[in-house]
């Protein structure tokens, strides 16, 4: 049972969402029951992975008994036990926040975001560079679904974009690793590290063309500069817990540009090493000024968040920019405070549209709320770890990527990343003051169900409690980001089982 | 035989490039499917290409590369779906919308609006 353990982030999902997909209608408390068991137990799944992990072993799946480099592997290190953990910890919060209703404004909710789960926790395992094509696929397919649901305007609106949008990456992803499979002979991430240590001359300049469309692709998933511009509205326009889901969806290409470029095009790629880092140091640079831009102008909580998830990403990718131990220690820390806070703030701005009614998220003069005392309390709790004020997780994360930047980097990354603070800031002031105090009239919102106060609560509290648990969390990226700088491991794990230590 | 394919493929892949960039959802889809074809062509020429290569490696010294096969076989069907998905998305926004423009605004393709 436990060599299969790597295999069930996949499967879990696979047969839940089969599961739910038979009937279309009705039978609600049954499907909203199994939703939150199969959801449930990925984190318990999460959390066996990761302690497995922990010890440093890299572990690796032959699907069909296929031995790398011949076979698709799922392989478990650090890095990947930390992403499922974390997309099953937000997808947890999410599903529950959709039970409150959201999920029977249209049809199959449950099903299409299993489906999702299986495509992420897919994509955060694979070892191969085809089947990260095909698991992205399957991702993109059920987010299309999850992003039309409920239907509306403005959905159909932002959803063509995206998915046209998203179609011509998929073109380009192919093109790319058609490219890379001519020149290698390979689709195995570390048998195309090992091809490309040796590789020939004259093919140098097709297997960089072939990267750097890779990063193109990677860049339009994680949503860098200017490759944006479809997140800012299909994220607001999603429907909420849609919405906290995409959170991990950006980070999915964080994860590609990080696996990818510390794998194949680590230390031993000579000429080719790091081709990616000036490119994305310069646009992570412009990703964080244009998204603060982005978040002084928006005139909706909803809009609002989408740019803070947009402020996420360019500190990301400054981090991949660094491209030292210490940065990417540094960037995995924050992106588990910036997926969970960010995800839990879509869901707030949910709530707090449902209790204006009319006003809905936009910031203008509104009704009170019914329960304005713990709103605005997770509204502030939030707003302080995003913009990342000290007490809470936004805080220790900034910290630890301005600390560490080198003496080269710090005239250009701190400026930015102080000054986008201090945008966020205002903006979230502004904002939650418009929400908070200025309203007249006769509160009209629902009373909300406890649900949704779970889902909220249960992402949000992951700003204090990384907090309290920052000595083991920080340990922990410590030592992932040590194994990512070390792809040789990778390689001896996966094609050379004997020497591995 | 090279140049034919290469030329074959570049013209595909133009052809694509240039109706995805239109403003009105039909060409846009028709610019995302020869894109694909372009892709899938592409991908099949990546194993190299070889004429009366043995399909299967059978002790045969000259064999077809069976990786991009299986390679296109999955691009097909995955970009199938995603044409159906797309087409059924484009009729959906033409009708919610009123019109098919990739923006759903009418100034913008020329019409006036009432």
């Amino acid at each position: 049972m436990m060599q299969h353990l790597i295999v069930l982030p996949v499967l879990v999902p696979l047969f839940a969402g089969i599961l739910l997909l038979i009937s279309r209608h009705g039978m609600t408390r049954t499907k909203r029951l199994v939703g939150v068991t199969a959801t449930g137990l990925l984190v318990i799944i999460g959390i066996a992975l990761l302690s497995r992990a922990a010890s440093g072993q890299i572990i690796y799946y032959a699907l069909g008994d296929w031995q790398p480099p011949f076979g698709i592997v799922l392989v478990l290190d650090r890095l990947s036990a930390l992403m499922v953990l974390l997309t099953a910890l937000l997808a947890l919060g999410a599903v529950v926040f959709a039970c409150a209703g959201d999920d029977e404004k249209g049809s199959n909710f449950h099903g299409l975001f299993q489906l999702q789960l299986m495509g992420i926790n897919g994509a955060f395992l694979t070892g191969d560079l085809f089947n990260l094509f095909v698991f992205f696929e399957v991702l993109l397919l059920a987010s299309y679904a999850l992003l039309l649901h409920g239907g509306g305007k403005a959905r159909i609106q932002a959803g063509v974009h995206y998915v046209v949008l998203n179609l011509a990456g998929s073109s380009l992803f192919l093109i790319a690793v058609g490219v890379l499979y001519g020149a290698t002979g390979t689709l195995n991430m570390a048998d195309m590290a090992t091809r490309i240590s040796e590789l020939p001359a004259e093919r140098a300049g097709l297997v960089t063309a072939g990267a750097l469309m890779l990063l193109v692709v990677f860049g339009l998933k994680a949503a860098i500069l200017p490759l944006y511009f479809w997140l800012p509205r299909a994220y607001s326009a999603a429907p909420a817990p849609v919405a906290a889901l995409f959170a991990i969806m950006t980070k999915v290409g964080i994860y590609a540009i990080l696996r990818v470029y510390s794998l194949i095009f680590g230390e031993s790629a000579g000429p080719l090493a790091a081709l990616e880092q000036p490119w994305v140091w310069w646009l992570s640079l412009g990703t964080m000024v244009a998204a603060s831009v982005g978040v002084l102008a928006a005139r909706d909580l909803r809009l609002l968040v989408a740019y803070l998830v947009l402020v996420s990403v360019g500190t990301l990718l400054a981090g991949i920019g660094m491209g030292s131990p210490e940065a990417t220690s540094a960037l995995l820390y924050y992106l588990v405070h910036s997926t969970l806070i960010t995800g839990g703030l879509f869901l707030l701005a949910d709530m707090i549209g449902n209790q204006r009614v009319k006003a809905g998220t936009r910031l203008v003069k509104g009704r009170p709320f019914r329960q304005s005392g713990w709103l605005s309390g997770l509204f502030l709790v939030g707003a302080v770890a995003v913009a990342g004020l000290p007490p809470l997780s936004g805080a220790i994360g900034k910290l630890l990527i301005l600390e560490a930047a080198d003496a080269a980097q710090r005239p250009w990354l701190w400026p930015v990343i102080l000054a986008t603070g201090l945008c966020a800031l205002i903006a979230l002031s502004r904002a939650g003051s418009t929400l908070f105090w200025r309203c007249q009239g006769e509160p009209a919102g629902d009373t909300l169900s406890t649900r949704q106060w779970f889902g909220v609560a249960w992402l949000l509290g992951a700003a204090p409690l990384l907090v309290v648990l920052a000595g083991p969390v920080s340990d922990y990226t410590r030592a992932t980001a040590d194994q990512l700088a070390d792809p040789q491991a990778m390689v001896n794990a996966l094609l050379n089982p004997g020497t591995a230590p | 035989m090279e140049s034919l394919y290469a030329i074959t493929t570049g013209i595909l892949s133009a052809c694509g490039l240039y109706l995805t960039l239109r403003g009105r959802t039909f060409p846009v889809v028709v610019g995302l499917t020869l894109l694909s074809y372009a892709v899938n062509l592409f991908l099949f020429s990546m194993g190299g290409l070889t004429t009366d290569g043995a399909a299967i490696i059978n002790g045969a010294a000259d064999y077809a590369d069976p990786l991009p096969q299986a390679l296109v076989l999955t691009a097909i069907v995955i970009g199938f779906a995603m044409t159906a998905f797309v087409v059924i998305l484009a009729m959906r926004a033409r009708a919610d919308m009123g019109n098919d423009h990739v923006d759903g605004r009418k100034q913008d393709i020329g019409e006036t609006p009432r």
